[in-house]
């Protein structure tokens, strides 16, 4: 494992450093809202999942949702962050008809997960880290619907009242890469959490991205804020585009303007939103209705018993216990469902301390490979874990070599079946009856004379013979053996 | 049968057991004295046919000695708590002909007890007012006048309605709501009782919020123990109010006619104000006297953080209220006044639904709440409200029980006559009252004596937390010295 450098960007002038800082709002994996009973589920009629309080009818008053603590808590925890054992809810005040209340309740000045930091996989098995600033419990606001009226908005408040946690991180991602990494590594970590699903498509996941650039080693330039990203590719694009429009700007002689931008994905480019001058005064402060979000260490402490294990320890784990790559590992880890499914396979193998590492092999290339290819999802997979356990023991024990066991896949991914039967049934089974083998070399080298006496010569002819040798045998000829047999009768 | 009206809560009840008359009797004798009383617009909403409706549905209930502690007892009920049904505007133009779809927790369990709803009683716009002058439905009359005069006064606010309708035998009692003296002044304006509970005692839950930090529901009552037998049943801890305290609530009506010798009553030096009018000085001297009397012993207390306690929450009110009435926009619910734009909407309907008082406070809370000004005022408040805090604690820690003080710096006054030029001289009506709302402390208003101009007065006790029993055992030693005050009928 080794820690990455950035890359700069060049300019006309110079190098350019980027440095980037996110906010991501994760919509809280839980049955009812963050301050009233209602749904939370997703899709239903407009305005169908709606109690008195997420329209703020007067006299309401907001109940916190346990549930969503100990969510805060367990990302919290996930994040190596310090939890804080009380914390205060404040109300974000400004009008918008999507924000029934006329108010946000969020957490502002005491958020219930301080600092901490994340661990994010890079090409080639690096890694970086990027610090965790805070995490707060917020409300989600309603939803406009301008597509149903010429001349009328209406609002769904299905949404309204939805807990998110907003996860800030310190200016600490460096380039694209990063950044999409890090979007990628808190998802992972808050779906093996069970914490928040992490579907963007649904909005379950959106992301600011500050941007600003500056010298390599100069202090921090003004930055530009771009708005509720909704796709990682979106977060790379958006990053290019925006540092190369500051570093334009810059080397042109001009200055930056502090405002908040939005990506536009059909232009590639960044737009305008509103400047400083035009930012809202949130008047914030305690919300009075609420009291003090207090909890004990023990109430902490019992999460932490129960948290599953995460990516970063699941990786190590691999590498110390079967010998994976430090990139094998992280490949592996990167969703919960690979991870579980790899799992799956080590527990049905014959022996994981012989296998287990070409297991990881089988699951990253052939598995993973084909399943790319066809676009599907690992839970969705043909072949079952227990299936290429089967295979990778056929493979383990010597009952059939690696060439034979890819077209062993490819039946039980196209037919399944039982990988063992199939072997006996379809006569796959490798040859390591050595006068079979000795018979099929003999065969070989005598069809072939001229070549046998340039072997001695030239010694990496040898290779023809044992692929003569593997094709006449169907490929079901020991290479070990092949190998072997044709060496002595050969004298290399 | 022509004097039901007259009876006290507590003699009601009792007649009502005994079947000597029925509820319905009784909820129609009411519903006549507010028919006769319209002159008073004491109530924006008369509900004859539910008083009736409900009034039978009880006497079939007392018929089968199934009661509640309030059975067949006809209350009116502040509009500022949301009533199923019927409609809820707090008195504000923007809330429109609101009708709720929920009963608010007090109400809800005041009807469990077998109470009778007459209607829904004027109060100031938004709870914001100490007069009554600020309803959109118009001010409310006081039932009592100067003496020989013709003048209308003012039942004091923001619960003009509710102390009106209970001073004038419209109702048995009624619910009210304080915030910095919402209770306690009219009832010190028109000679009942009004106690405003320790923050908590009560759900919030349905009562359209002014300042939720210092909102709380409380009774008024023509008697103290009446006082005791509404709270009884008001009080109690509701999971759907945060802020509401899980602790039992007490049987108040057995602190009535408990003895309260030896008991320790602060008197605070620094609510000796000057230009005070002496009659207030002699009351609250004279009930002084009368509690020793009775055996309690008297020690002079210091609160000295008192003075900042009017400006501090006239910070902390209008801050929270202009946060708590950003909900009434005109895209929900409610008065909605078109605009080109939805900011266009937003400014329309806001000028058009809200009173100038209301406009003034919903500006004063955005300014102390902005940026850059937060610290100076509003966090300054807090550390305010704080420090007047700690003196009622240092105080209760020496071994005061309760804390006597005038209820009101004057008596009753003349509509229009204060606060016209200058909203200070309004805001000044609260300056007895509204460090108990910053304190969180319960406070009780009890009639206690006239002025020259045959108005009355009131004295006012301040208790520990959630120690409302020791305010009811005292309130009603006052009350018995001083007598009950009836006005005389000239509407």
């Amino acid at each position: 494992m080794s820690t990455a450098t950035h890359k700069l960007l060049k300019g006309s002038t110079g190098d350019w450093e980027v440095v980037i800082g996110m906010e991501i709002h994760a919509q809280v994996t839980s049955n009812a809202k963050l301050f009233s009973g209602a749904s939370t589920a997703f899709g239903g009629e407009p305005n169908s999942h709606v109690s008195l309080v997420d329209v703020a009818m007067p006299g309401m008053l907001p109940v916190i949702n346990e549930e969503c603590v100990r969510q805060a808590v367990r990302t919290g925890l996930g994040l190596n962050a310090k939890i804080n054992l009380r914390s205060v809810f404040d109300r974000k005040n400004y009008f918008y008809p999507d924000l029934p209340q006329g108010y946000q309740i969020s957490q502002y000045q005491s958020p219930v997960v301080g600092e901490g930091e994340v661990i994010i996989d890079l090409d080639g098995g690096k890694t970086a880290t990027i610090g965790i600033e805070r995490l707060h419990l917020e409300q989600d606001p309603g939803k406009m619907l301008h597509d149903r009226s010429p001349s009328l908005s209406y609002i769904d408040f299905n949404r309204s009242g939805v807990a998110l946690m907003e996860i800030v991180s310190k200016p600490d991602i460096r380039d694209a890469e990063q950044a999409k990494a890090y979007v990628t590594k808190l998802r992972s970590i808050m779906r093996y959490l069970g914490t928040c699903d992490g579907d963007m498509e649904k909005g379950s996941l959106r992301a600011d991205v500050n941007v600003s650039v500056r010298r390599p080693g100069a202090p921090l330039g003004t930055r530009c804020e771009i708005k509720n990203m909704n796709s990682i590719a979106f977060i790379g694009q958006a990053i290019e585009y925006e540092a190369r429009r500051q570093i334009e700007i810059l080397e042109d002689g001009g200055e930056i303007e502090q405002e908040t931008r939005r990506f536009d994905p059909n232009k590639g480019e960044t737009r305008s939103m509103r400047s400083k001058e035009e930012a809202h005064d949130y008047r914030y402060f305690p919300d009075p209705d609420l009291l003090p979000l207090e909890f004990s260490q023990d109430f902490v402490d019992a999460l932490k018993a129960k948290l599953p294990e995460l990516p970063d320890q699941k990786k190590a784990r691999f590498v110390a216990d079967f010998g994976l790559s430090a990139y094998d590992a992280s490949v592996l880890v990167a969703e919960r469902e690979s991870a579980l499914f790899y799992e799956t396979v080590l527990d049905k193998l014959a022996s994981r301390a012989r296998d287990g590492k070409m297991a990881a092999n089988w699951v990253i290339n052939e598995l993973f490979g084909r399943l790319n290819k066809e676009g599907r999802d690992i839970t969705a997979s043909p072949v079952d874990a227990a299936q290429l356990a089967a295979i990778i023991d056929l493979i383990g024990e010597g009952t059939i070599s690696g060439k034979i066991a890819k077209d062993l896949f490819e039946i039980v991914w196209q037919e399944g079946g039982d990988p063992r039967a199939l072997v006996e049934s379809r006569g796959m089974k490798q040859v390591t009856d050595l006068s079979a083998i000795e018979k099929v070399v003999d065969d070989i080298i005598a069809a072939n004379p001229d070549k046998a006496a340039q072997v001695k010569d030239k010694p990496q002819s040898l290779g023809w013979f044992v692929g003569q040798v593997m094709k006449a045998s169907g490929g079901k000829a020991n290479p070990q053996s092949v190998n072997d047999l044709l060496k002595s009768k050969l004298g290399v | 049968m022509t004097d039901l009206t007259s009876l006290t809560l507590a003699e009601a009840r009792k007649g009502l057991a005994a079947k000597t008359f029925t509820s319905l009797e009784l909820t129609d004798a009411h519903l006549s004295a507010i028919e006769a009383a319209r002159v008073l617009n004491a109530f924006v909403m008369e509900t004859p046919d539910r008083a009736r409706d409900m009034a039978k549905a009880v006497d079939a209930k007392i018929a089968k000695g199934e009661g509640g502690p309030l059975a067949g007892i006809p209350l009116g009920i502040k509009d500022l708590f949301a009533t199923k049904g019927v409609r809820t505007t707090a008195c504000s133009k923007i809330l429109g002909n609101f009708v709720p779809t929920y009963e608010s927790t007090v109400t809800s369990q005041l009807w469990r007890d077998g109470a009778v709803m007459l209607g829904k009683l004027n109060n100031d716009e938004f709870a914001m007012g100490s007069a009554n002058e600020t309803s959109c439905f118009g001010p409310v009359g006081n039932p009592w006048r100067r003496e020989g005069s013709n003048t209308t006064l003012v039942p004091g606010g923001s619960s003009g309605g509710s102390a009106s309708a209970v001073a004038a035998l419209l109702c048995m009692g009624a619910t009210a709501t304080d915030t910095g003296g919402s209770i306690r002044q009219p009832a010190a304006f028109t000679a009942t009782v009004g106690i405003k509970p320790t923050y908590g005692r009560c759900s919030r839950w349905g009562i359209v919020a002014f300042a939720s930090s210092l909102d709380q529901a409380g009774p008024i009552a023509r008697s103290v123990r009446d006082a005791a037998m509404l709270l009884r049943s008001m009080a109690g801890h509701d999971p759907k109010d945060t802020t509401s305290v899980d602790i039992p609530v007490p049987d108040y009506e057995a602190a009535i006619g408990k003895s309260v010798k030896g008991m320790k009553i602060g008197i605070p030096r620094e609510y000796r104000l000057d230009g005070m009018p002496a009659e207030i000085e002699k009351l609250w001297s004279e009930g002084a006297a009368l509690l020793k009397a009775a055996g309690a012993e008297l020690v002079e207390v210091s609160l000295p953080h008192t003075k900042y306690a009017l400006p501090a929450y006239y910070i902390v009110a209008p801050a929270e209220a202009s946060s708590n009435l950003a909900r009434y926009d005109g895209v929900r619910y409610g008065l909605r006044e078109q605009g080109k734009t939805i900011i266009e909407l937003y400014e329309n309907t806001r000028a058009e639904g809200f009173g100038a008082e209301v406009r003034r406070r919903v500006m004063i809370g955005t300014y102390v709440l902005s940026a850059g000004y937060y610290d100076a005022y509003y966090l300054r408040a807090q550390k305010v409200r704080t420090l007047i805090k700690k003196d009622f604690e240092d105080c209760f820690a020496k071994g005061v029980d309760a804390i006597l003080t005038p209820a009101t710096p004057s008596a009753a006054f003349g509509i229009g006559e204060k606060g016209g030029a200058d909203p200070v001289e309004m805001y000044l009506n609260d300056i007895f009252t509204v460090t108990v709302n910053m304190a969180g402390l319960p406070g009780i208003a009890v009639p206690a004596g006239k002025d020259a101009q045959g108005l009355p007065l009131g004295l006012q006790l301040i208790g520990r937390p959630f120690d409302e029993e020791t305010l009811f055992s005292l309130g009603e030693v006052i009350e018995q010295a001083a007598g009950r005050f009836t006005p005389a009928r000239w509407w």
